[in-house]
């Protein structure tokens, strides 16, 4: 007998402020099969996890639906949580009404709400005919690759192969380092940064595990978590690596204001990067400068904080204070975002000795005019509320970091998404914060935000850990997905045979006649032999044409009884 | 008459467009209610029965969403359905159905504002088209 649990997630005011969840609970629960309907704020916090478990336990439910956001991030908390209630986890089913519903359709509750019923009755006809199901097992190559030898890159190498895992580093340039190369002390602490990628470039070298593959970029991606093929492009020659994890440590680049403030205009304005590369060499010499902050962030169309640049200015008119002590330095900003004890403790110093701080507003921005050998700076400070005219030999844009012009093609490559602004998109910001959706790819460092290089070690170390647990148990599960024939349904015409991408069918004898047969181990679960068998002979478990079937009735009779 | 409002099927594989699916809704990219979608592991994996069998029974479209050809996760699936849902749209169209109620498009796990360009626009259409006919005659 069907004992179907569905249970609404609220999500806060994620999916509530759309979704009437009280009127979607009413109607699921006078579904077929349905014997309870409940709601919770949040289904996936301990809580939720208990009260579902619990529901299961009293109302002996052998059916558990969950409306609330993405299976590609959630699935495996809930149907942990049946198998903790002690169903088979392939009961579970989830419904979308987060992402494909509440999200966006937000000014139009009655039709999302219309929407999430559909979408409910959909779940329950379908989870009215899972089947419980037996997992296999497959090995995992214990091998990992690093895209990205920058900071991040090289800390989540050194923590593999302090693991003792092969590693393979891809890296575009012909050197280690990334943008830290450029910027010779990290602050807030003042590390110098050729000792820090020395000391963890010497760990790769140092170890036979370590394979650094420089003027390289990665062609192609295949396979699965456990069992990835990377094909890397070598200058004319192509290496093909077999791993069990992917890390994605491509980095950032620093925006280039092409047009604003009168850069690419003065050869007296330039990015904070240039002034870093500047500061470096022993024979700078420049006494009026000024560095604008948010020089292309924080406004229309790139709204985010870039989170390094504020810092990195404070740092460096410390720096130019060093080398000139009656250099006049300005910093223009908005806000000054130094968080943390010891950036807070580099703007004390910075005000101390004589850094003058001017806010400007986006409507009053400041203004660039011609001098001889630099530039003139009009800037409206909202503080004194008056205009005001510096004289400089450098004005300096601190912008923001941006992604790398071919995270497109690497997102592409790994079929991971990225966010608006181009970086990349971790499954869940706190539930899973370096990991992929997608399993067995993991990111870290500036790809994912713009961070410091410290949290860029962290994420590398963090992201290295995540990785290191597939290969350290040595094989994954396999989802109960693979196809299935029916022989006595079979005809033996052999269409599956040809369409599997994996030969993995092949015609047997079956009783007196032919039947195809699947190789579990080798079936990937796409269902392409599904849609290719004229029969019907195949199903492919958890995607049979039953369930689907039973969705798209589900679909029509909602639709007609009016719910729209 | 009250305003037609088309109820939609939309089939998305696992890999790239219901990540594609669920990145318009993380960007909270609105676009209109009427598409319902069903996740398949992947496009090639949608029998022309299952089109077949909402379009004969009154759903007013379906659409099929795979990832784009060459990054099909399960190699070469999706040039499989670059062929089948033409040709099922076509079947459809011998029995006097307008085929465009049935469309194949490519959406990548990255492409959330492509994902709501197609939705708002096959809802478009077939708003144009108007009810499906099949709806009085449910088999
Ligand atoms: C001007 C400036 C000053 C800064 N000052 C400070 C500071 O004082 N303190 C601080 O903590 N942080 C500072 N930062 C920030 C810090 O430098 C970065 O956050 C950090 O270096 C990023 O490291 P990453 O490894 O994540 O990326 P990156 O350093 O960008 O490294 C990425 C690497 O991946 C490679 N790559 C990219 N795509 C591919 C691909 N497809 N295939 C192969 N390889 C690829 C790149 O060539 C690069 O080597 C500053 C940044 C700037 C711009
Ligand atoms: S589901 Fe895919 S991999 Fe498995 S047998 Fe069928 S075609 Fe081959
Ligand atoms: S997995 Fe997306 S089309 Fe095959």
């Amino acid at each position: 007998m069907l004992r179907i649990g569905v249970f609404v997630c609220h999500c806060g005011h994620n999916i509530a402020s759309a979704v009437d969840v009280d009127e979607v609970v009413e109607f699921a629960r006078k579904l077929p099969g349905v014997v309870y309907a409940g709601q919770n704020l949040y289904s996936c916090s301990q809580e939720g996890l208990g009260s579902i478990k619990k529901s299961i336990e009293d109302n002996d439910l052998n059916r558990v639906v969950v409306a609330a956001c993405t299976p590609r991030t959630h699935e495996p908390l809930f149907r942990r949580a049946c198998e903790q209630a002690g169903i088979n986890k392939y009961l579970f089913e989830f419904v979308n009404i987060r992402e494909h519903c509440s999200w966006i359709h937000a000014k139009e509750p009655e039709a999302a709400t219309g929407k999430a019923k559909k979408l409910v009755a959909m779940g329950v006809a379908k989870a009215s005919l899972l089947e419980p199901q037996e997992e296999g097992e497959s090995a995992v190559i214990p091998r990992a690759v690093v895209i990205g030898a920058g900071i991040s890159g090289l800390a989540a190498a050194a923590s593999l192969l302090d693991q003792g895992i092969e590693t393979h580093i891809i890296e575009s340039k012909n050197c280690v380092g990334g943008l830290l190369r450029e910027v010779a002390v990290i602050g807030p602490e003042d590390i110098d940064s050729r000792n820090l990628i020395n000391s963890l470039e010497k760990r790769l070298t140092s170890s036979p595990k370590a394979h650094l593959h420089l003027n390289s970029r990665v062609k192609e991606v295949k396979g699965f978590v456990g069992n990835f093929e990377v094909t890397i492009a070598k200058g004319d020659e192509d290496i093909t690596v077999q791993a069990g994890a992917i890390i994605v440590a491509t980095g950032t680049r620093e925006f280039q204001p092409a047009g604003e403030y009168g850069f690419d205009e003065y050869p007296a304005v330039i990015t904070q990067l240039e002034l870093e590369r500047r500061l470096a060499k022993s024979d700078f010499a420049a006494s009026r400068m000024a560095i604008i902050n948010c020089a292309g962030s924080r406004q229309p169309g790139r709204e985010y904080c870039s989170r390094v640049c504020c810092n990195a200015s404070l740092k460096n008119a410390l720096r130019i204070l060093d080398k000139n002590p009656d250099a006049q330095v300005t910093i223009l900003h908005r806000d000054i975002m130094s968080c943390g004890a010891a950036a807070e403790e580099l703007y004390r110093r910075a005000s101390e000795r004589g850094v003058r701080f001017v806010r400007y507003g986006l409507e009053k921005r400041p203004q660039v005019h011609a001098k001889e050998n630099g530039v003139v700076l009009e800037a409206f400070d909202e503080t004194l509320d008056e205009t005001i005219d510096l004289d400089l030999d450098l004005l300096i844009l601190a912008t923001p970091l941006v992604p790398p012009e071919d995270s497109v093609e690497t997102g592409k490559h790994l079929k991971v998404p990225r966010d608006k602004y181009g970086f990349f998109l971790e499954a869940h910001v706190k539930l899973r914060p370096v990991e992929f959706a997608t399993d067995g790819v993991f990111v870290c460092g500036s790809a994912r935000w713009p961070v410091s290089a410290r949290e860029c070690i962290w994420q590398g170390q963090a992201a290295a850990a995540k990785a290191s647990i597939p290969i350290s148990e040595g094989k994954v599960r396999i989802e109960a997905i693979t196809a299935e024939v029916d022989p006595d349904r079979c005809a033996a015409c052999g269409n599956c045979v040809l369409a599997c991408p994996y030969e993995a069918i092949e015609i047997v004898e079956h009783l007196d006649t032919m039947a195809a047969k699947v190789n579990e181990a080798q079936c990937k679960g796409c269902g392409t032999c599904v849609a290719a068998c004229h029969n019907d002979a195949i199903q492919q478990k958890g995607f049979s044409s039953r369930q689907l079937g039973a969705m798209i009735d589900a679909l029509i009779r909602t639709a007609t009884e009016g719910t729209q | 008459m009250s305003e037609f409002n088309p109820n939609i099927l939309a089939f998305c594989c696992n890999w790239c467009s219901y990540a594609g699916a669920d990145l318009a809704g993380v960007n909270r990219l609105q676009m209109p209610p009427n598409v319902n979608v069903v996740r398949v592991m992947c496009s090639a994996s949608v029998k022309p029965e299952y089109v077949f069998k909402a379009i004969s029974q009154g759903i007013d479209g379906v659409l099929v969403l795979g990832c784009h050809i060459g990054d099909c996760h399960y190699l070469t699936g999706n040039h499989r359905t670059a062929k089948r849902i033409p040709l099922t749209a076509k079947i459809l169209e011998k029995v006097g159905i307008d085929p465009r109620r049935v469309q194949l498009d490519w959406v990548s796990a990255a492409e959330g504002e492509k994902f709501q360009q197609v939705v708002t626009q096959f809802v478009d259409d077939i708003r144009s088209l108007g009810p499906n006919p099949m709806k009085e005659v449910r088999f």
